[in-house]
């Protein structure tokens, strides 16, 4: 007996919630690049979930695309954090205002 | 004949003289060098004018030469030298236009003679008298005189009223900066003038006589449309007697201002602050003689005015006794000759307002002669006494300076009127032609004759006789004057001497030949322009030589009074001034014609400068500080507009953005998760809001 999909997309919205509010709430700016990492994972769910309902190979493909711009978009943050940590010692984001008006 | 067409020269020579001595003298000429180019021209204009009056002898026989107009009747010679003032043409169609023109007739040969003449023995003394000036001054007197001399010829010969009034005021010039010439001495103690207040003085109350004369330069342009003077005087005869009354009286009060006649006679006595030869040539001898000249040269219009004449006559004999009675009891020697001057210039004038016009230039030409010498003899005992100039001061300087005493002896004669002396003649012909038109003139003429004589022989007993009352250091410079002084004082004393036998009156005369031979020649003058040999009209041989009589008899009596009083009887003259002591104090004082000056003239005129610098002050400096306050305070007004509502405009408005923009950076905190809760809670708002619209 397959899982329904309202339970499916009840756990991906938690998922995205838990991701939203990582985001919104720690200081760490790598913790702040894993939660967008949940909240990304749960679209994935989401795509994953509809394409096998759907019976569309589409929807993993999607996934595919997504976990591999993840990938870059990770690897591109990292970067930005390093840089950050040379130059100011710190990845905590609320310490980082320089852009305040 | 060719002297004739060089008269443009008689005025040039003295005026290539100041150029020369103006420009050079004191710096690059040598004081000598300045004496003789000085004198040589003045003696050059005398050489070209005896040549020209010798010639002008026989004009009327001449064919009229190039440049000249010969005018055989009035025995005139006018050279044209140019147009001065072209005017285009008149309403009749004549032509009218100013020339500069010099004319000769016997009248102005007269003038010419005596003021070159005079003029170059006054140049010779002045190189004597100024020789201790420094170089500077030196130079500059000579120039002036020079300067003076070329506008006096002008004056004499000019044609036409305008350079007449060129020379006229040109003299006025000369007469202020010589006056003026030690311009930083004091002259008079008592009323604080100083030399160049005296000039001022001579200037300003000449000037009222200038504008008389130019009034009357244009009345007669108004009634005859031209300025030339025989033009005007061939067309007075069609003039309304009021026209011709009214220019004539207008030229009489220049002829007051320039001869010092009352009211205007009182510059002349304050004019003696300038150099001896000063007053010698120019306020005695020539420039105050000006005033008689133009009107016995403007004879016919006032023959034709018999108000005006009458004026004349009246102005001229109240002079003569006013003045001579001033100069009863003054002290200062030149001061006596210059009372002495204006006093004869009244008899001058006397003589012209009786129609004796030839008389006129007769004692014009003597007086010249005689006060000349009077006052070079006087300027000779100031020089001997190093510059005292108090008679009181003086006496007995006989045996000093003889050649002083003797000169100044026949010049006191000549002017008292004493026979033979020049004096007698001229002064005479005037007596008997105020005769015949009035005995009270006549009167006047005889008291003024007694007083002269009594003060000149007062003058001479004091500076010459009695007693040496000179200080010791006088004497220790005492000293007859240099030759270059006595010559011109011998060659005045035989003028003074022998001048008036040119007109010796028909009633004395031995033979016709020998009658009044000065008024025969001048005649053609007086008889062309219409005008009569007034006082030839009444001839009565016996009462004319009776008046002589009388008239010589009171000159002797005058001498003799002054010889009582001031050699045989010296303490009388104190003992009559103690007796009548308001009269004396009235004389020395000069009548206190200066203090009246002061209070009905000067007086209302400083008032009147002063209401007009208050005026001047208060409204019209109040109406222009008040545009000024005004227009600040439109200012200030300006200014708080531009600063609070215009500048506050611009500044709302900046307030106003600066208040937004404070508002939205508080929006921007650089914290990108606040930015992210704003993004998350507007995509929840925009959710809830589709939400709830589309009814899910």
């Amino acid at each position: 007996m397959p899982v329904p999909p309202s339970h499916i997309l009840v756990f991906s919205l938690l998922l995205f919630a838990v991701g939203v509010l990582g985001v919104l709430t720690r200081r760490n700016a790598i913790v702040i690049l894993m939660s967008i990492e949940l909240m990304m994972n749960s679209a994935n769910i989401n795509f994953i979930m509809f394409g096998q309902r759907l019976h569309a190979m589409s929807g993993q493909v999607f996934s595919i695309f997504t976990i591999a711009v993840a990938a870059g978009e990770v690897a591109v943050g990292l970067a930005i954090v390093l840089a950050l940590f040379r130059n100011r010692d710190t990845i905590h984001v609320d310490e980082v205002h320089i852009m305040k008006g | 004949m060719a002297f004739l067409g060089w008269l443009f020269m008689i005025p040039l020579f003295p005026a290539a003289g100041f150029a020369i001595n103006g420009l050079l003298g004191g710096r690059v000429l040598p004081r000598k060098a300045v004496g003789y180019v000085a004198c040589g021209a003045v003696l050059l204009s005398f050489l070209v004018s005896l040549g020209a009056v010798l010639g002008l002898g026989g004009a009327a026989q001449l064919p009229a030469a190039p440049g000249l107009t010969v005018d055989a009747d009035a025995h005139r010679v006018t050279q044209v030298l140019g147009s001065w003032m072209p005017m285009g043409r008149s309403a009749s169609g004549e032509e009218m236009s100013v020339d500069w023109a010099f004319a000769l007739d016997p009248l102005s040969a007269v003038m010419l003679l005596v003021v070159t003449g005079v003029g170059f023995l006054i140049h010779v003394y002045s190189t004597g008298y100024m020789a201790h000036e420094p170089p500077p001054a030196h130079a500059r007197f000579f120039a002036y005189l020079n300067l003076f001399m070329a506008m006096m010829l002008t004056l004499v010969l000019g044609a036409s009223l305008p350079v007449v009034f060129v020379g006229w005021e040109g003299v006025g010039l000369c007469s202020y900066l010589l006056i003026g010439f030690y311009y930083d001495r004091m002259f008079d103690e008592k009323t604080r003038m100083s030399c160049a207040d005296a000039g001022r003085k001579a200037f300003i109350t000449n000037r009222i006589g200038d504008v008389g004369f130019v009034l009357g330069m244009l009345t007669l342009f108004w009634a005859t449309g031209t300025l030339d003077i025989q033009g005007i005087l061939a067309k007075v005869g069609g003039l309304p007697t009021g026209v011709c009354t009214a220019a004539a009286l207008l030229l009489f009060v220049g002829a007051c201002g320039k001869s010092a006649q009352i009211p205007l006679y009182v510059w002349l006595p304050d004019a003696m602050a300038g150099p001896t030869p000063v007053s010698a040539l120019i306020h005695a001898a020539t420039m105050v003689t000006a005033g008689v000249y133009v009107t016995c040269r403007m004879a016919p219009l006032y023959l034709h005015a018999p108000g005006a004449m009458l004026t004349v006559a009246i102005v001229g004999a109240l002079t003569a006794l006013f003045a001579a009675s001033i100069a009863l009891v003054q002290t200062d020697i030149k001061k006596v000759l210059a009372y002495s001057t204006v006093s004869q210039l009244g008899y001058m004038m006397l003589a012209a307002g009786v129609g004796a016009f030839s008389a006129a230039a007769f004692h014009l030409m003597t007086h010249a002669f005689f006060k000349a010498l009077l006052f070079l003899g006087a300027g000779s005992v100031i020089h001997a006494l190093s510059g005292e100039q108090d008679i009181r001061k003086m006496g007995g300087l006989d045996k000093h300076v003889p050649w002083t005493h003797h000169t100044f002896v026949i010049a006191t004669l000549a002017i008292a009127g004493i026979f033979p002396l020049s004096g007698f003649f001229s002064k005479d012909e005037i007596l008997w032609a105020a005769f015949n038109r009035s005995p009270i003139l006549w009167l006047i003429g005889a008291v003024t004759a007694g007083m002269t004589a009594f003060y000149m022989w007062r003058l001479y007993i004091l500076v010459f006789r009695g007693e040496e009352r000179f200080s010791e250091e006088a004497r220790h410079h005492l000293h007859e004057s240099p030759r270059s002084m006595t010559v011109p004082l011998a060659v005045l004393a035989v003028l003074a001497a022998i001048g008036g036998f040119v007109g010796i009156p028909g009633a004395i005369a031995w033979t016709d030949g020998m009658a009044d031979r000065f008024g025969r020649y001048l005649a053609p003058v007086f008889e062309a322009g219409g005008a009569a040999h007034g006082h030839e009209a009444v001839h009565a041989t016996g009462l004319e030589i009776g008046l002589m009589a009388v008239s010589l008899l009171i000159a002797v009596s005058g001498l003799l009074l002054g010889w009582i009083f001031y050699e045989r009887r010296p303490e009388m003259p104190a003992l009559l001034a103690g007796r009548l002591r308001g009269l004396y104090r009235l004389l020395a004082e000069k009548y206190y014609v200066d203090e009246l000056y002061g209070k009905i003239v000067l007086a209302p005129y400083y008032a009147l400068c002063r209401g007009a610098f208050l005026f001047d002050k208060w409204a019209v400096d109040g109406v222009v500080n008040a545009a000024g306050y005004v227009t600040l305070a439109t200012s200030y007004i300006s200014v708080g507009f531009d600063t609070y509502v215009v500048d506050g405009l611009v500044n709302l408005a900046g307030y106003t953005v600066r208040g937004f923009s404070w508002m939205f950076r508080k929006v921007q905190t650089g914290f990108v998760q606040s930015y992210a809760t704003a993004m998350i809670f507007g995509i929840f708002v925009l959710v809830s809001v589709y939400l709830l619209s589309t009814g899910h």
